[in-house]
């Protein structure tokens, strides 16, 4: 079991997502985060899919999602292969707040991105390891909401979007 | 605005049918494809309608068009539980790779996501099911939709389309001018062989010393049925079927040494662990056909011929994968191999072969015992059915013992329920392959199980006067699983005996002429009978009750386990 990130080039057509994801259902596969969003080029959407699984089963979920029509193109890297980003947001109470927060705040290049009467926004990106530190910290202070989102990741391997097209 | 040269939707419906040159519709009406219905009204000239009586039996009739004619087979239906009585159908033409265009209703685009009456979410219920579907909203998208849809579903890896058009689309009026599709950039179908492959393909059959063939439904799919030929007449590499490839090279052919799979013969399954080089061509390596993966032909270097470059390295790990059409890479790979001949081996199957004949066959075909066997049925229809006669068969013993002993001879003669294994598959099916050549044998095998899951399309080969000849082998048992009872399951019938109507009165109560067969002296003359009949036929002949299938091999064993007994 390893950790693989999944990048899909796919036409952007309703149901696209649906589709993807019950190759995962059918064979009893959890995705572990999943981002969607518009590529470079226009109406070419791109989906990343975070998966801890085997390398048999990436190579077979990345064969059936290439079989998908509306989609263009499927890969997949191990960890090492790709250059990968994530993004938190940390809800805290101001009442909460003191003079170890700056320091804290400093170690992990959080910024704050709200500040309003009641409660204050952090935001950090990084790995999820670093995204989870800050969060086991900030528990500590009363913590409101937080929320995490799936990675976005560009593969290390020199390749265009337009060389899947053509 | 509507302009002079504008037409309904359901016009359009109509004429993207005709211009994609459909011959036939399988449906059945109701509210939200009314339009479509109304439409037709005007077209009975250029395409003709078959009035099925559940839509199951439209779509399967359609597929067993598709299947004996290699064109694409059109299914029509209504919304709500008209479309959902289609999934069944869409889930076996995708795991046995038909194509298919159906078109459903939908009720008004305004009324989508309110549950409206007969409102169901077909495209998110046939997703899985279907190689590619689409809900058309818009009149100005229904050709487009028609001429994309016909293209992927007989592009590539043939398989089944559902486009789903809302019933204000239907009625709106909107500008026809067809285009085909000729593809699109998300799509490649054509994938140029790599010469590399069938180089290092030709070194390793060069080197064998015992090669072996197997071939699937892919050749006939293909249409490399001539190819296949070519290469073993060359090679005189021994060849065996898999369940849909039975009919793609002619029994006759002396290089041609038998069946693969569960209930396939002995001596393909058996010596599929003693070959060194196995080259598979147009099949998926079902789990029927290779039993225990971890057992199967661990010895060989496998080369798979495949058009689908998901199925290379997804069940057996191959040695040299040729990604393209078989038609294509069979012809260079031909090419690229020497002459050669393989005696011997040969005589090894042939050997085995002879094993089956006294273990088995003999007691299936000319039994000892009182009742009837299947295989003695199969093998009179033999005697007397046409060399290009269509066998369609169900789902269970029948199927295999109708599959081992029937002789083919001509490619596109075997349609069955392979991946699936759906049950009332048949008798629909024969209408539908029958319907595409009224000349043509078709000759429809079924038990008494799956015959009452369709049995209501005895109406529909009562109206189209189809002349299919009906062959029910009744045991009074859902035999199969009766068997995996007393072979798994210490004889414990649970809920495997039925109690049976009077099938004879219920075919002639469709006007169909009916016979049925209790006794070994009058089974010849009864299938002659049926056969020179002008008109549709029903045979029920009565078979032993507790027959076997034999030979087997049971769920987890290896190849080289199939048992006689």
């Amino acid at each position: 079991m390893k950790r693989y990130t999944i990048f899909v080039i796919t036409e952007n057509f309703i149901g696209i997502l649906n589709r993807i994801t019950i190759i995962f259902t059918r064979r009893g596969i959890n995705i572990d985060a999943l981002t969607a969003s518009e590529s470079s080029v226009d109406g070419i959407h791109r989906i990343t899919i975070e998966v801890t699984t085997s390398e048999e089963m990436v190579v077979h979920l990345v064969n059936q999602i290439e079989k998908i029509i509306d989609v263009i193109k499927a890969f997949y890297h191990e960890d090492s292969g790709v250059v990968y980003q994530e993004i938190a947001l940390y809800k805290i109470p101001v009442a909460r707040l003191d003079g170890s927060l700056e320091k804290i705040i400093r170690q992990h290049h959080a910024k704050i991105i709200s500040a309003e009467q009641e409660f204050v926004v952090l935001e950090v990106a990084g790995h999820k390891e670093q995204t989870q530190e800050l969060l086991e910290i900030l528990k500590g202070y009363g913590l409101l909401e937080f929320a995490r989102s799936g990675r976005v990741a560009v593969a290390k391997r020199m390749r265009t979007i337009d060389q899947y097209l053509s | 605005m509507k302009e002079e040269s504008m037409i309904r939707g359901a016009d359009i419906v109509v004429q993207s049918l005709i211009a994609e040159q459909a011959e036939i519709i399988f449906g059945y009406p109701g509210g939200a494809i009314m339009p479509v219905y109304d439409a037709l009204y005007d077209y009975h000239e250029q395409i003709k309608h078959v009035l099925t009586r559940h839509e199951q039996g439209a779509i399967h009739a359609a597929q067993g068009y598709a299947r004996v004619s290699g064109k694409v087979g059109v299914c029509l239906a209504t919304s709500g539980p008209g479309a959902t009585n289609l999934i069944t159908g869409l889930a076996d033409a995708q795991i046995d790779s038909t194509p298919l265009v159906c078109i459903t209703g939908q009720v008004a685009a305004h009324l989508l996501g309110t549950d409206a009456f007969q409102e169901t979410d077909v495209v998110g219920i046939s997703m899985p099911g279907t190689k590619w579907n689409i809900q058309v909203r818009r009149v100005e998208d229904i050709a487009p939709a028609i001429a994309k849809g016909f293209y992927i579903a007989r592009s590539g890896r043939p398989g089944p389309v559902l486009i789903d058009i809302t019933k204000n689309a239907q009625v709106d009026f909107g500008q026809m001018n067809y285009t085909p599709c000729l593809g699109f950039r998300s799509y490649k179908v054509h994938q140029p062989i790599d010469p590399n492959a069938i180089q290092k393909a030709a070194e390793l059959i060069k080197e064998a010393k015992r090669p072996y063939l197997l071939f699937g439904q892919g050749v006939v799919l293909g249409k490399a049925e001539t190819e296949l030929k070519f290469f073993l007449d060359k090679t005189g590499i021994p060849a065996a079927s898999t369940l849909l490839g039975s009919g793609a090279l002619s029994e006759d052919h002396p290089n041609y040494v038998g069946k693969l799979g569960m209930h396939g013969n002995y001596a393909p399954n058996l010596l599929t662990n003693q070959c060194d080089v196995l080259i598979a061509v147009g099949m998926r390596f079902d789990d029927r056909v290779t039993g225990d993966l971890k057992r199967y032909a661990k010895q060989a270097k496998v080369i798979h011929l495949e058009l689908d470059a998901a199925e290379i390295n997804k069940n057996v790990k191959v040695e040299v994968g040729v990604l393209g059409d078989c038609k294509e890479s069979l012809s260079m790979l031909t090419e690229a191999v020497e002459q050669g001949s393989h005696p011997e081996w040969l005589g090894k199957f042939r050997e085995l072969e002879q094993m089956e004949k006294e273990a088995v066959m003999q007691h299936d075909i000319t039994p000892t015992k009182v009742g009837l066997t299947m295989g003695e049925v199969i093998s009179q229809i033999n005697r007397y059915k046409a060399d290009d006669a269509v066998l369609v068969t169900d789902v269970g013993q029948h199927q295999m013992i109708a599959w081992r002993y029937f002789h083919y001879k001509k490619t596109r003669t075997q349609i069955t329920s392979g991946g699936l294994g759906t049950m009332g598959f048949a008798l629909p099916a024969a209408l539908g392959a029958q319907l595409h050549d009224y000349s043509r044998q078709v000759i429809c095998v079924v038990g008494d199980g799956g015959i009452q899951m369709t049995i209501q399309e005895l109406g529909a080969i009562m109206q189209t006067k189809a002349p299919v000849k009906i062959v029910l082998l009744n045991n009074n048992y859902l035999g199969m699983v009766r068997q995996w009872q007393q072979m798994f399951f210490d004889k414990r019938y649970s809920f495997t005996e039925l109690d049976n109507p009077d099938f004879i009165k219920l075919a002639e109560a469709y006007g169909i002429k009916a016979q049925k067969v209790t006794e070994r002296n009058t089974l010849t003359e009864s299938i002659e009978d049926m056969l020179i009949h002008d008109g549709p036929y029903f045979l029920e002949v009565v078979v032993e009750k507790e027959d076997n299938v034999f030979p087997m091999i049971a769920t987890g064993c290896s190849v080289e386990e199939v048992r006689l007994s």
